[in-house]
């Protein structure tokens, strides 16, 4: 189920590269209009610039136990409403019984949220895996904001503007990965931004910086020194819903088939 | 009111069932964003049946032909609204038309809407009745009369030149009219069909599916209004003219439901991974609006009953009355079914988790900007704006030309506007 991400990643390129040419090609040669000039190198995969940063996120599946503070952390940093219903990242709890079914759900940032599973022999495995925004090279929410308001940096990270959106939450239907929400106060959208204003500053996201087993992991892909890239190198790694062509930045470790 | 927020979410926890994304509570396009696509379709529908009088020369359906145009412009006018009251800044909306993002489908509705607004549906009812508006404006006095000439756009033209200049007018519009009420639909189709992410909407056939329910509820709709209003005003039915406009609404139905059948089969037949949330779903949240009442009541019984018209076809012509009640039942069967469509792909479609391992529950508000009210509302302010428009620009003339002879009955010279 679960694809990697980077399966034969020389011939792929070459191929898209074909792609695209040939689509720009009949796009421009079939007199439609300037306006859809620009379709194509919007439309079809960002790769990640040769110079400058390129910011991904690692997350190995193996090590998060669920404490949370992650989602603390983000709440605290970005004002996300306390709410459960809104939330920038969030840490799924997974337990597979012996039969292969599959009981799933959201680790509240209460601590009785967690029944101990150990005593129970039906269960087969359990582990956790957090979420967030997937910043996507090819990200289905900038495609489709009707103003612009969602918007890629040239660091590779999505951002939305909140003095522009329009709240359409057009963007929101566009998630494939459940991302994003409608912020109650200011009525725009908002989603994880990776803590640019922390990143920017040399610093590493909230999430990264408390999380204390380093289950998540934050790094220029572009630097082979990163410790992303090093995670990168090290493990398997697979990205959550590769077959919908959004090429996401968040890198999962020890990513289990069940996870969707 | 962010509290009053909370307080909805929470009451919708109990009625999740399996697992969604913890931002998949709330349900962001509500009742609105049912309404909006529901009125367009009206407005496409409306107007193909118009054009079927201008292009392909239907002469029985003439009676329709300025009543569809009224419908679709009135229904066109209230179609942003929706749109417009469920942005969470509408005072910005009209950055779409400043900096419109180019690849985005939403960023093109502004000029889809203008294009279809200004250079068809005003466009064709200004060169229609532009002859009547001056004739009128010559009979009356006071208010009325500079109203009419006002919408003449003070042309008083009445020469044959002039006459031949606007049927040549009308006959273009209604041509280059035709891909654009298919564009407005099928582009409203469209913003759904486009969303990778929702397997519910992500389909080629739903722009389509779209076309062909638009179709059926406008041509339902304008033979429910003129059902209803030609008797108000004192004329008689022309079933000439209500019989061709039925078959031509059975025919449609009848592509509509195979479209949606062909899309159903297709889902089962491939039968990929969120098969199993979707059935689900179908089965238990959406039974009710999409089985019982889309496909049973608004689709299947309506069929049965035209088809009982048609193959009893002696004994209904000769019971005009009966026939009537038979096409007044099944309009507005077809009607309700329409809007369930509606509901059914706009709030089906945000019912299911993208996780497809849960279901969330759509609670309509009562009161407030989302609420049924407004939705109600909206709903009825096109019926406002044809009533003042066919007091403005009355297609009675229109509306009872066929009926000459055939019933016996005579209008004789142009009525004066409200008559
Ligand atoms: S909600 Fe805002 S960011 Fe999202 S698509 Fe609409 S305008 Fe763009
Ligand atoms: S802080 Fe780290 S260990 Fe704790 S839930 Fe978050 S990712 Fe997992």
């Amino acid at each position: 189920m679960s694809l990697s991400a980077f399966a034969g990643g020389g011939r792929v390129n070459s191929r898209r590269k074909f792609l695209r040419d040939v689509l720009a090609f009949l796009v421009s040669g079939s007199a439609i209009g300037g306006v859809f000039q620009i379709l194509p190198a919007k439309v079809l995969a960002k790769e990640a610039p040769r110079k400058g940063k390129w910011y991904g996120f690692g997350v190995s599946v193996d090590k998060c136990i669920g404490c949370t503070r992650c989602v603390e952390a983000c709440k605290t940093e970005t004002d996300v409403p306390r709410e459960p219903f809104f939330t920038r990242t969030w840490v799924e709890r997974y337990i597979i019984k012996r039969n292969g079914d599959a009981i799933v759900n959201t680790v509240e940032t209460k601590p009785e949220g967690v029944p101990d599973s150990a005593a129970d022999r039906s269960i087969l495995r359990s582990f956790f895996v957090p979420k967030l925004c997937n910043q996507c090279a090819d990200p289905p929410c900038v495609q489709v904001c009707p103003v612009g308001a969602t918007f890629q940096t040239d660091d590779g990270v999505v951002l939305v503007n909140s003095k522009t959106c329009i709240g359409c939450r057009y963007c929101i239907q566009a998630c494939p990965y459940g991302a994003r929400y409608l912020h109650p106060r200011t009525h725009t959208a908002d989603k994880c931004t990776f803590c640019y204003h922390r990143v920017s500053q040399n610093l590493l996201p909230a999430c990264v910086e408390v999380c204390p087993t380093q289950a998540r992991i934050f790094g220029d892909l572009n630097s082979v020194a990163s410790p992303l890239a090093r995670f990168r190198r090290m493990n398997k790694i697979h990205v959550l819903k590769p077959g919908l062509n959004t090429e996401p930045k968040v890198y999962y470790a020890s990513l289990d088939g069940e996870v969707r | 009111m962010t509290n009053e927020l909370y307080k909805s979410l929470y009451e919708l926890l109990p009625q999740i069932t399996g697992f969604i994304y913890p931002n998949e509570i709330e349900i962001h396009w509500g009742i609105l964003v049912v309404v909006y696509p529901y009125l367009t379709g009206i407005v496409a529908g409306a107007f193909i049946l118009a054009s079927l009088v201008k292009v392909f020369n239907v002469k029985e359906v003439q009676p329709l032909y300025r009543l569809s145009l009224l419908t679709a412009l009135s229904y066109l006018l209230v179609a942003p609204l929706p749109l417009l009251s469920h942005l969470g800044h509408p005072e910005r909306s009209f950055e779409i038309f400043l900096t419109p993002q180019t690849s985005s489908a939403m960023a093109m509705f502004g000029f889809v809407y203008a294009w279809y607004l200004m250079a068809v549906l005003l466009l064709e009812i200004w060169f229609v009745y532009r002859t009547d508006l001056i004739h009128w404006a010559e009979g009356e006095t006071g208010a009325m009369k500079w109203i009419h000439k006002g919408l003449a756009l003070f042309s008083t033209d009445k020469s044959e030149g002039a006459l031949a200049f606007d049927s040549k007018a009308l006959k273009t519009i209604t041509i280059v009219g035709i891909p654009s009420a298919f564009l407005l639909h099928g582009y409203v189709g469209f913003i759904f069909g486009s969303v990778k992410a929702n397997p519910w909407w992500s389909s080629v056939l739903i722009p389509i599916v779209f076309l062909f329910s638009a179709i059926v509820s406008g041509v339902a709709l304008v033979i429910f209004f003129y059902m209803v209003i030609t008797p108000l005003t004192g004329g008689k039915i022309n079933m000439k003219c209500v019989d061709k406009a039925v078959d031509f609404l059975f025919y449609a139905v009848i592509v509509d439901f195979s479209l949606e059948f062909v899309d159903f089969i297709h889902r089962i037949y491939q039968s990929e991974e969120e098969i199993k949330i979707l059935s689900e779903m179908v089965m238990s949240k959406l039974f009710m609006s999409l089985v019982v009442i889309q496909v049973m009541l608004g689709m299947l019984l309506p069929l049965g009953i035209i088809s009982i018209t048609k193959i009893f076809k002696k004994r209904f012509s000769l019971n005009e009355d009966l026939r009537k009640m038979f096409y007044f039942i099944s309009v507005l069967l077809i009607q309700f079914g329409i809007f369930s469509t509606r509901w059914n792909v706009v709030i089906g479609g945000q019912m299911f988790s993208k996780s497809f391992r849960g279901l969330t529950t759509y609670k309509m508000e009562f009161g407030g900007l989302e609420g049924l009210l407004y939705a109600f509302v909206l709903l009825l302010l096109p019926l406002v704006i044809l009533a003042v428009l066919l007091k403005i620009l009355p297609p009675w003339k229109e509306m009872r030309e066929e009926g000459k002879g055939l019933n016996g009955e005579t209008t004789g010279g142009l009525p004066a506007p409200g008559a």
